[in-house]
C-alpha cells in the first residue's frame, strides 16, 4: 500500500499575457485566476493512481495564504483523499523554505502513523521557477530524489520513474522512500467530476502553521520582458487569402503528393 | 493595425449581437456610410455575446421585455439560428408555484403558448431528472437556443452587402469628441480610435460591459454594472451524447435554486444566478491579451458555485454524476446589470451620442431594430420607454447606486419579485422637507425616482376600526404584501373630509422666451394658447399618435409655462421638451424640481380649510377648476407664505395642488394639517393619489395605460375638437380619430373576490381578460387584454380593474372574466371611455 | 574562478547551451576583473571537445570519471562538481539551464546550503551580485540577489549567443574521480534506450504541423483543421487552453509543458501565442499564422499571417489545395 504525499503550488494561470502586481513581487492572477502548473497536475494524477494500484490513498499538500485552498480541493476532486494546508505567504517563502515546512509535513504525517514512502512535485514552479525544491526536500528528508520523470509506478517496495534525458528515454529504479519531480507529458490528468468535486468540498484539511520563519527567495522585483519586433508578412484578409497559402505551401515543397 | 474611414454618418461601437442588430436594422432603414468598429476580432470580439448561454425564455412578466424577445425570436427564426427546445420552470415550493400561476397569467396576458404541469410530464420530456426533487412547473413548448455568433454574422453580412456597411474589428476607441450647442447642450463631433479618427455625427455606444467606460469618454453615463453569471459545462453526458444536434432536451430552469441545466450537444451547461453578487468596474475587465479566455469570460471562482453545484446534483444525478461525465469549462462570465433590470437605450444628452446596452441575447436583434427605428423615425414600433436612458435621475448615475442595487438585485434574477416590490439599498436619495414630520406620523415610505414618498401613514390606523369592512381588507398575504387597509380608509376620509399629500416628487420644469408657447404648442395635444393663470391636462405624443407622456402645463405669463409631471417619467418628459427647443437658444428650459415642494389638498373640506388659511378668494367663483395664481396662506409659524395654488385634481374632489419653494414646504405642511385637524383632514400617502383615488375617476396613468403604442382614441381621451396649431403627432393623432379603434380602454368591476379555497382574492395588474367561460379575447391589434392597473375602489365597494378590450366586447354590463393565479373572477365592464365610476359628472371636483 | 558544468553529447561535442554557458561566464569573467573560466565535463573528454572548451577561453577541463559516472546520477554529478570547487575554489558555480544543468546546480545548492537561480540571461551588478532570470515560462524575469559564494545558478537557453573567446584558453584537462558515496547513486539512471515512438512522437519530428488555440471556439470546431492536417500529412498541435478545455487530448499540446515541435513549416491557427505555447513552437523555420487579431503575438512574431477567422480561411485553403491536386 502506497500513500504517496503530493506538492501542489497555487499559481498564477499564464497562458495569457502576464500582468505584474503593482509592488513588483509577484503576477497578479485577477484576470487569468489562478491554478496548479501543469507538471503538478500530472503529479497528483500520478500520485492517484500510484495508490490506487495497491489500495491506498494520496494525500495533497500545499503552502500558501487561505486561497490555496482552491487548488488543494481541485487535487481532491481528482482523487486525492486527504490535504494538508502550510498557512503562509508563499511569496514570502524561497525554494530552501519551502522545502524545509514539506519535509516537516512529511516528518509529521509519519509520526502520526501515516507516513508517506514517496512524495511527487511538479519539476519547477510555474511561476517562480526555481526548479530546485523537490531535489532540497529530499536531502532535508535524506531522501533520494529523481528529477523530471513523466511516469511513476510503484511495485515490491521500490519505485520506478522514467522519463525522456538527453541519453534517450531514461528509467530510474530504487527502493523506497523517495522524492520524484514530475514533468507533463507521460499521464493526462483527468478533469474533476461533479461527484468528485462534491466529495471533494467536503473533505476536512489539515491546516498547520509553518515551523520557522522563512529566508526568502532573494528576490529584489519581478518586470516584463521588452517586446520583440515584428517581420511578419500579411498573405491576405479572410478566404481570400488562400491562393496565397497554397502559393507558400508549394515554395515551401509541404504539398507533395 | 487596422485602419477606420475618415467619416462616417454613423458610427456603431460594438460588434455583439447588439451592434450587429443595429447595423443590420440601420442599413435597412436607409442609413448610408456606416461604421462598425470593435475592439475585439470577429466573429467573436470577446465580449458578453461570446460567452452566453443563449437560450431564450418567452415569458416576462414585462410586457416591453417580452415584446422585444417576441421580436428576436422572430428574427433569429428568419435567420435560422434558433433551436426549439422547449423549457420547463420547475417549482420546488407552493410558494415558487404561485408564482408559476402568476407567470401563467403574464403567458396568457402575452399571448404565449405554456402551461402548468406535473413533474411526470417533465420525466417524461427530461428522463435524466429527479421527480421527487420538484412539485410542478411551467412549461414553455417555444422556448429554444439561438446560434448568436452566427445571428450577428448573418447580419453584420446583410448590412455589408448593401455597401453602407465597413466593418473594422480590432481598433479601440480612445475618446469620443463633443461641441458645445446651445444652452448647455453638447453634440458628438468624432470617435477616435487607435486606427485613426472617424468624424461622425450619430455614434451609438453598443459596447457591452465597456459602455459605462465609452460613456465616460464623453461625460455621459451609462449607468451599468459587469457582473459575474457563473456558468460550468458537465460532459460528455452519455444520455446527451446519443442525440443528435446541439440539444434534443428542454432547457430546465430550477427556479428555487436559481440554476439552470442546458443542454449543449454531449455536455450539460450548469448556469446560476445563486452566488453572491460579484461586480467588477467596467475599467478591470481584462484586455483581450490579458484574459485567459476572453475579456467576458473571468476566472471560476468554485466556492461560489459549490452549494449549485450540489443542487444540480440533486435534480439530475445520473446525468451529472455519469461515468465520464467531466467538469472541463468553467467561467465566471462577465454580462451587463443596470439598477432596474431594463436596458439602457436611447439618444443621451450628448446629441447625436447613442447608447444600445445592457441587452440580453433574448432581447438582442429586437433592440437592435427598435433603436434603429428610433433613430430614423424618433420612435418604434415596440415601445421601449423603461428602458429609455433619459429615465435616470441624477442619483441613479452614480456607480455606486448601480452597485448597490444591483448587488441586491442579482439574487432576484430567478426570484419571485412582488409588483410593488421596494428596494433595500441606497434608499433616502430624495427626502421632502415634510420627511421628518411624515416620519412622525409613522409613514412607510416607497421610492419613486428616489424620493421618499409616502405611501400610507400608520398614524391613520385609528380609522380603521371607523370605517370597519369598507376599508376592504385583504385576506392573502400576496395580496396584501407592500399594502395597508389604511389606504382605504385615508381614501375614505379624504372622500368624506379632506387629505393632505406630499407630491415633492413632481418634476417641475419652467419654458421660458419669446419661442415658449411655440414650443409648448407644438409638444402638447391640447390647445396651450390659453390666457394666463390658466392650467392644461394634456397628452404629448410622438410622431405615430402614440403615447410620450400626459402631463399638466400652467400658463404663468405669456412667455411663461411650468409642466408639471410624474417624478418616475420626468427626466424622459424633460429631455422630449428640451429635445424640442429652438436652435437658437433664446428659449429656455429651467429645471424646478429641486427648488418646488408640491402639497395637494382635495376634498369636500379642502376649500374650508384653505380658506381658513389665507384672505384670497379661493371660492368656485374666484379661483375656478383648471386655473392657478399665487395665494398667501398663513404660515404655522405665524408668518405668511406665498404659495402658486393650482386647481385641478387627480383623486376626483375639490382641491388644490400648492407649490411652495422647498424651504418652506414643511411650514406649510405642517399648517394645512393643523387647519385641516378640525375639519376632519388627515395626511394621505401615494397609494391614494396613485391608486384609489384615479381608479375611481378612470384616470388613466402614463406607464400603465398610455404607452408609445396607446393611441389617444383607444384610450378613451379625444376631445369634440383638434387645436388648429400643429403638434407631433397631429396627423397621426387626426388618422386616429377617423379609424375604428382596435381597442377600447374600460374600466371593469370584480364581481366576486372568492377563490376555490374560499379565500377571497385582489388582483394587482398583469392579469389577463377572459371570457366568462376562459375564452381567449384578441383585439384588433392581436394582443390579448390584460389588467393595466387595479385597485381598491372603496367608495364604490369594489375591486376596479382597468383593460383594453376588442372593441366588440367593449359594452357596459358585458360580462368577462379576470384569470388570478389560475383561477376566474367574474368582472364586469363597468366604463368603455373616461366617464368615471364615481361621481360621473364631476361634481365634487367643483 | 568560474566553474561551468559543460554537458556533452552522446557524440562527445559540448552541447549548444553549455557553450552559450561558457560564453556567458566568459562575459562575467571580464566584468569581473578576469577571473579564469574552468569547465567539468562528466566522462574523460575526447581531443575535439577539449580544442572546442580551449576556443570558448576555457582554462581546465576538470573531467570526472570513474564507474559513479557511467550513468547519471544528479547527486553523484553535484558531488563531483562540488569537489572541483573545493579544490579550485570558484566564485561561481554555474551550467546551461537544461534539464540536467538545474537538476545538478539544485543538488549543488541543497549539498551546500546556497540559494540557486535557474534560467539567469543576464547579470545586473557584481556588489552585490544580480542576476536576472526568467520566470513564469520566460513571460516575466526576476532579478534575484545572490550574495554568498559560491554563487550557484544556471544560464537559461540562448540568454547569449556561443561564441569562442578572442585568446583561446589553455584547456588543461585534468582527470578527477571523485569519491561517490552508496547513498549519491541511489537515484541514477539503470536504463536508457531509444525513445519508443509516443502519440506526440510524430508531433516532435513533423516536417509540417498544424496548430489550433482557442479560436476554434469549441470541441466541434476542429473539422476543417483536421482535414488540413491530412492534406498536408500533419499532426494538430493544439495551445494548452484547448487541452485545458477538454476539446484536444493532451498528447497534441505544444508548448513549454508540452511538446516542443521544430518544423520546417506550423501553421498555428487561432492561437494567440502566449509565451507558453511560443517556447514549444518557436523553432520552427517557417511560421503561418492565421488569427483574426493582426496584433496577437502569434501573428507579430510569425513570418507569414493570413488576418481573419479560421473557419473561413482554412476551408478556403482546403479548397485550394484539393482544387490545384485535381
Amino acid at each position: 500500500m502506497t500513500n504517496p504525499l503530493v506538492c501542489v503550488k497555487r499559481v498564477v494561470d499564464s497562458s495569457s499575457e502576464v500582468v505584474l502586481t503593482e509592488d513588483g513581487q509577484g503576477v497578479d492572477g485577477r484576470f487569468a485566476g489562478f491554478t496548479m502548473s501543469a507538471h503538478e497536475e500530472c503529479a497528483v494524477e500520478l500520485a492517484v493512481q500510484v495508490a490506487a494500484a495497491d489500495g491506498g490513498s494520496a494525500t495533497v499538500v500545499t503552502l500558501g495564504d487561505a486561497d490555496a485552498v482552491e487548488q488543494l480541493r481541485a487535487a481532491l476532486a481528482v482523487g486525492c483523499a486527504a490535504a494538508t494546508h502550510v498557512v503562509a505567504e508563499s511569496a514570502t517563502f524561497g525554494p530552501a523554505d519551502v522545502a524545509r515546512e514539506l519535509a516537516a509535513v512529511v516528518r509529521d504525517h509519519e509520526a502520526a502513523g501515516t507516513p508517506h514512502e514517496l512524495v511527487l512535485l511538479g519539476n519547477d514552479a510555474a511561476d517562480s521557477g526555481d526548479f530546485q525544491v523537490g531535489i532540497r526536500l529530499a536531502y532535508e528528508l535524506g531522501w533520494p530524489v529523481v528529477n523530471g520523470v513523466s511516469s511513476v509506478s510503484v511495485s515490491d517496495g521500490e519505485v520506478t520513474a522514467s522519463g525522456s534525458g538527453p541519453d534517450g528515454h531514461e528509467t530510474f529504479r530504487l527502493p523506497l522512500p523517495a522524492v520524484v519531480t514530475i514533468l507533463e507529458g507521460g499521464v493526462a490528468p483527468r478533469y474533476p467530476t461533479v461527484p468528485g468535486r462534491m466529495k471533494a468540498k467536503k473533505v476536512p484539511i489539515e491546516e498547520r502553521q509553518t515551523t520557522g520563519s522563512p529566508v526568502g527567495p532573494s528576490r529584489v522585483r519581478l518586470v516584463l520582458p521588452p517586446p520583440s519586433s515584428s517581420n511578419v508578412e500579411v498573405l491576405g484578409q479572410g478566404a481570400a487569402a488562400a491562393p496565397a497559402v497554397v502559393d507558400l505551401f508549394e515554395r515551401l515543397g509541404v504539398l507533395s503528393r | 493595425m487596422a485602419e477606420v474611414p475618415a467619416t462616417a454618418d454613423v458610427v456603431v461601437i460594438g460588434a455583439g449581437i447588439v451592434g450587429n442588430s443595429l447595423v443590420h436594422h440601420l442599413t435597412r432603414l436607409g442609413w448610408k456610410n456606416v461604421v462598425q468598429i470593435d475592439k475585439g476580432a470577429l466573429p467573436n470580439p470577446g465580449g458578453s455575446t461570446g460567452h452566453a448561454s443563449n437560450f431564450i425564455f418567452t415569458v416576462d412578466h414585462s410586457r416591453e421585455i417580452t415584446d422585444l424577445t417576441l421580436d428576436s425570436v422572430a428574427q433569429y427564426q428568419e435567420m435560422g439560428v434558433f433551436t426549439q427546445s422547449g423549457g420547463f420552470e420547475i417549482a420546488r415550493t407552493e410558494e415558487r408555484m404561485e408564482e408559476l400561476r402568476r407567470r401563467m397569467s403574464s403567458a396568457r396576458a402575452w399571448g404565449i403558448e405554456a402551461e402548468l404541469v406535473s413533474p411526470s410530464f417533465v420525466k417524461e420530456k427530461v428522463p435524466f431528472i429527479e421527480e421527487d426533487q420538484f412539485i410542478g412547473a411551467f412549461w414553455t413548448p417555444g422556448v429554444g437556443v439561438v446560434d448568436s455568433l452566427r445571428a450577428g454574422t448573418i447580419m453584420r453580412e446583410r448590412a455589408l452587402a448593401t455597401g453602407e456597411l465597413t466593418v473594422v474589428p480590432t481598433v479601440e476607441v480612445t475618446g469620443l469628441d463633443t461641441e458645445d450647442g446651445p444652452h448647455g447642450t453638447r453634440r458628438i463631433t468624432r470617435v477616435r480610435t487607435t486606427g485613426g479618427d472617424i468624424e461622425a455625427g450619430t455614434v451609438v455606444i453598443a459596447a457591452g460591459v465597456w459602455s459605462p467606460k465609452l460613456g465616460d469618454m464623453a461625460g455621459i453615463g451609462i449607468p451599468l454594472t459587469p457582473a459575474v453569471h457563473q456558468m460550468i459545462s458537465v460532459g460528455p453526458c452519455p444520455q446527451l451524447a446519443e442525440t443528435d444536434g446541439e440539444i434534443s432536451f428542454p432547457i430546465v430552469r430550477d427556479m428555487d435554486t436559481f440554476c439552470y441545466e442546458r443542454q449543449h450537444g454531449a455536455d450539460m451547461e450548469v448556469g446560476s444566478y445563486a452566488h453572491r453578487a460579484i461586480l467588477h468596474e467596467p475599467e478591470d475587465i481584462p484586455s483581450i491579451d490579458q484574459a485567459k479566455l476572453s475579456p467576458t469570460e473571468m476566472p471560476f471562482t468554485e466556492d461560489d458555485f459549490d452549494p449549485q453545484l450540489e443542487q444540480a446534483y440533486e435534480l439530475m444525478p445520473e446525468l451529472l454524476g455519469a461515468e465520464g461525465a467531466e467538469m472541463r469549462y468553467a467561467i465566471n462570465g462577465l454580462l451587463s446589470l443596470t439598477c432596474d433590470g431594463n436596458p439602457i437605450l436611447g439618444e443621451s444628452e450628448v446629441a447625436g451620442l447613442w447608447t444600445a446596452s445592457a441587452v440580453w441575447i433574448k432581447e438582442g436583434p429586437g433592440v437592435g431594430r427598435a433603436v434603429a427605428e428610433w433613430m430614423t423615425h424618433g420612435h418604434s414600433e415596440i415601445d421601449v420607454h423603461h428602458s429609455d436612458i433619459a429615465r435616470f435621475h441624477t442619483h441613479q448615475k452614480r456607480r455606486e447606486h448601480t452597485r448597490l442595487r444591483t448587488t441586491e438585485s442579482f439574487i432576484k434574477t430567478y426570484g419571485i419579485i412582488h409588483p410593488s416590490e421596494q428596494y433595500e439599498s441606497d434608499r433616502d436619495q430624495r427626502l421632502s422637507p415634510m420627511h421628518g414630520s411624515q416620519q412622525k406620523l409613522g409613514a412607510v415610505f416607497f421610492e419613486t425616482a428616489g424620493w421618499e414618498r409616502p405611501f400610507w401613514y400608520e398614524s391613520n390606523a385609528s380609522l380603521l376600526e371607523h370605517y370597519g369592512d369598507a376599508v376592504m381588507p385583504r385576506e392573502h398575504e400576496w395580496d396584501a404584501r407592500w399594502w395597508s387597509p389604511i389606504i382605504n380608509a385615508e381614501h375614505l376620509r379624504m372622500r368624506e373630509a379632506a387629505a393632505v399629500i406630499d407630491l415633492s416628487a413632481f418634476c417641475i420644469f419652467d419654458i421660458e422666451g419669446p419661442e415658449a408657447l411655440d414650443v409648448v404648442q407644438g409638444t402638447c395635444v391640447a390647445q396651450c394658447d390659453v390666457a394666463v393663470g390658466k392650467v392644461i391636462y394634456t397628452p404629448v405624443l410622438d410622431a405615430k399618435g402614440g403615447f410620450r407622456s400626459d402631463l399638466t402645463v400652467m400658463r404663468l405669463g405669456d412667455d411663461h409655462f411650468r409642466v408639471v409631471t410624474g417624478g418616475a417619467h420626468g427626466m424622459a418628459d424633460r429631455a422630449w421638451f428640451a429635445g424640442h427647443l429652438p436652435e437658437s437658444g433664446s428659449t429656455t428650459l429651467t429645471d424646478r424640481t429641486d427648488d418646488t415642494s408640491t402639497i395637494g389638498i382635495w376634498g369636500p373640506r379642502a376649500r374650508d380649510i384653505l380658506s381658513s388659511l389665507t384672505a384670497d378668494d379661493v371660492s368656485d367663483a374666484g379661483f375656478g377648476f383648471l386655473s392657478c395664481r399665487e395665494i398667501t396662506v398663513a404660515s404655522s409659524t405665524g408668518g405668511e407664505l406665498t404659495v402658486l395654488a393650482s386647481r385641478i385634481s387627480y383623486v376626483g374632489e375639490l382641491g388644490w395642488e400648492l407649490y411652495v419653494p422647498m424651504s418652506q414646504a414643511a411650514d406649510l405642511w405642517e399648517a394645512l394639517l393643523d387647519a385641516g385637524a378640525p375639519h376632519g383632514a388627515v395626511p394621505a400617502g401615494i397609494g391614494v393619489y396613485g391608486t384609489t383615488g384615479r381608479l375611481e375617476k378612470g384616470y388613466r396613468a402614463y406607464g400603465a395605460e398610455l404607452d408609445g403604442e396607446r393611441s389617444i382614441v383607444e384610450a378613451g381621451m379625444q376631445r369634440p375638437k383638434v387645436k388648429a396649431a400643429d403638434f407631433v403627432g397631429k396627423e397621426a393623432y387626426l388618422a386616429q380619430r377617423d379609424a375604428a379603434p382596435q381597442a377600447v380602454l374600460c374600466t371593469l368591476t370584480v364581481d366576486d373576490h372568492t377563490s376555490a379555497s374560499g379565500t377571497k382574492r385582489y388582483m394587482l395588474g398583469g392579469e389577463p381578460i377572459l371570457t366568462r367561460d376562459g375564452g381567449t379575447l384578441t383585439d384588433g391589434h392581436g394582443h390579448h387584454p390584460y389588467v393595466t392597473s387595479a385597485g381598491s375602489a372603496p367608495s364604490l365597494g369594489t375591486h376596479v380593474l382597468l383593460a383594453y378590450l376588442p372593441p366588440d366586447q367593449a359594452t357596459i354590463g358585458n360580462e368577462l372574466a379576470v384569470s388570478y393565479m389560475e383561477e376566474l373572477y367574474p368582472v364586469t365592464v363597468g366604463s368603455v371611455d373616461a366617464t368615471p365610476l364615481l361621481d360621473p359628472m364631476n361634481e365634487r371636483i367643483r | 574562478m568560474i566553474l561551468v558544468l559543460v554537458e556533452v553529447s552522446p557524440e562527445g561535442e559540448a552541447v549548444e547551451t553549455s557553450r552559450e554557458a561558457v560564453t556567458f561566464a566568459r562575459d562575467l569573467s571580464a566584468a569581473g576583473g578576469g577571473v579564469p573560466v574552468d569547465a567539468v565535463v562528466v566522462g574523460a573528454p575526447g581531443e575535439a571537445l577539449v580544442g572546442v572548451l580551449a576556443s570558448y577561453g576555457v582554462r581546465r577541463v576538470h573531467a570526472l570519471t570513474g564507474a559513479a559516472y557511467d550513468s547519471f546520477s544528479g547527486a553523484a554529478w553535484a558531488a563531483g562538481l562540488i569537489e572541483v570547487r573545493e579544490r579550485a575554489g570558484s566564485v561561481v558555480v554555474t551550467a546551461a539551464g537544461t534539464p540536467r544543468g538545474n537538476e545538478v546546480l539544485a543538488h549543488v545548492a541543497a549539498r551546500t546550503g546556497l540559494p540557486m537561480a535557474a534560467n539567469a540571461i543576464s547579470f545586473a551588478g557584481l556588489s552585490p551580485f544580480t542576476v536576472t532570470r526568467q520566470v513564469v515560462s520566460g513571460a516575466a524575469l526576476e532579478e534575484m540577489r545572490l550574495s554568498e559564494r559560491p554563487a550557484l545558478f544556471t544560464i537559461a537557453g540562448h540568454a547569449v549567443q556561443a561564441a569562442p573567446a578572442d585568446v583561446p584558453g589553455a584547456g588543461e584537462v585534468v582527470l578527477e574521480t571523485p569519491d561517490v558515496a552508496d547513498a549519491d547513486l541511489v537515484a541514477r539512471v539503470v536504463s536508457s534506450e531509444e525513445p519508443e515512438p509516443d502519440l506526440s512522437g510524430t508531433l516532435k519530428s513533423a516536417r509540417v504541423v498544424v496548430g489550433a488555440g482557442r479560436g476554434a471556439g469549441s470541441a466541434d470546431g476542429f473539422g476543417d483543421l483536421l482535414e488540413l492536417a491530412d492534406l498536408l500529412d500533419a499532426p494538430l498541435g493544439v495551445s494548452r487552453v484547448v487541452t485545458s478545455l477538454g476539446w484536444r487530448p493532451h498528447h497534441e499540446q505544444v508548448g513549454q509543458t508540452g511538446s516542443r515541435i521544430s518544423p520546417d513549416l506550423y501553421i498555428p491557427c487561432g492561437i494567440s501565442g502566449a509565451i507558453q505555447h511560443w517556447a514549444g513552437c518557436s523553432t520552427a523555420k517557417t511560421i503561418l499564422a492565421i488569427n483574426s487579431d493582426p496584433d496577437a503575438p502569434m501573428v507579430t512574431k510569425a513570418t507569414h499571417a493570413v488576418i481573419g477567422d479560421l473557419h473561413e480561411i482554412v476551408p478556403a485553403i482546403n479548397a485550394e489545395i484539393r482544387r490545384r491536386r485535381g
